[in-house]
């Protein structure tokens, strides 16, 4: 049976073409991989889940953190959002990211006018020198976004 | 965590209308989950997720903590005075162990 025979022969072209399927699923695994791993669009997706949309803003928001930072492991960090802190205007929350951080989220502040002041302090870990952004969510819906750059000697994710 | 000791640092009185601050700080590893051990096995996650404070039964302040949390967490926030009463500071963790620690405090 001639066309038997010919299904077993492999012909030059179809090396080819397995050997290029090869390099794209190669190609395909590296991008996923890089996907993975890039935790800047990971951050402005999660940013982009507490917005819903909205437009952040620039203003209000004050990041107190170190230039440098010697030891990544604890890093002080305060926050503070200028607001009335009344029932009808106050800060209802406070997400704070490292964007370039194996999970870039850090930490989430919930405010009540109760707290009379949209202020609150902590120590993180940075994996190393990266951005670190603060999300505000105002009670009137408004959003706001300030970042600033924390140079890390000694990264804090290691072990 | 067998020991895990808190500690609450807030002034002894302040006057009605008054915002003052609240410190806290509690002994715990906070386990990141992102470590391994000599084998090379990840270490699971272990760390405090949640703070709740409330002032007379009244919440004030939460807060939720991921793994970028340092050891021994330090947490530093407002509160304003209303009454005289207590604070109640409440911290659980990812085994579902919760602390707690409370502060008087004196409103003239």
């Amino acid at each position: 049976m001639p066309t038997n025979n010919k299904t077993f022969r492999v012909s030059r072209r179809d090396v080819l073409s397995y050997a290029s399927a090869g390099v794209l699923a190669t190609a395909g695994i590296s991008l996923f991989g890089s996907v993975a791993k890039a935790d800047k669009k990971m951050t402005m997706d999660m940013i982009s889940k507490v917005t819903g949309g909205r437009e952040a803003k620039s203003g209000r928001i004050t990041l107190e953190l170190p230039q440098i930072a010697e030891n990544g492991n604890t890093v002080p960090l305060t926050v503070e959002v200028e607001s009335p802190m009344s029932d009808a205007d106050y800060v209802k929350s406070v997400h704070i990211y490292a964007e370039d951080n194996p999970l870039p989220q850090v930490i989430s502040f919930h405010f009540s006018p109760a707290s009379g002041m949209a202020k609150a302090s902590t120590r993180m870990r940075l994996a190393k020198t990266q951005n670190v952004i603060a999300v505000a969510e105002m009670s009137d819906g408004s959003v706001f976004q300030a970042s600033t750059e924390v140079k890390v000697t000694i990264g804090g994710c290691g072990g | 965590m067998a020991n895990v000791k808190a500690r609450v640092k807030t002034p002894s009185s302040a006057k009605k209308g008054e915002v003052f601050e609240v410190k806290s700080l509690i002994s715990h590893n906070m386990e990141s989950g992102q470590r391994k051990d000599k084998k090379g096995n990840k270490i699971p996650r272990q760390i405090i997720n949640k703070f709740v404070c409330t002032y007379n039964g009244n919440e004030v302040f939460s807060s939720d903590w991921h793994g970028a949390v340092s050891a021994n967490p330090y947490l530093a926030f407002h509160v304003k005075a209303v009454d005289s009463g207590t604070l109640d500071l409440t911290w659980t963790d990812d085994s579902g162990a919760v602390f707690n620690k409370t502060a008087k405090i004196t409103v003239t």
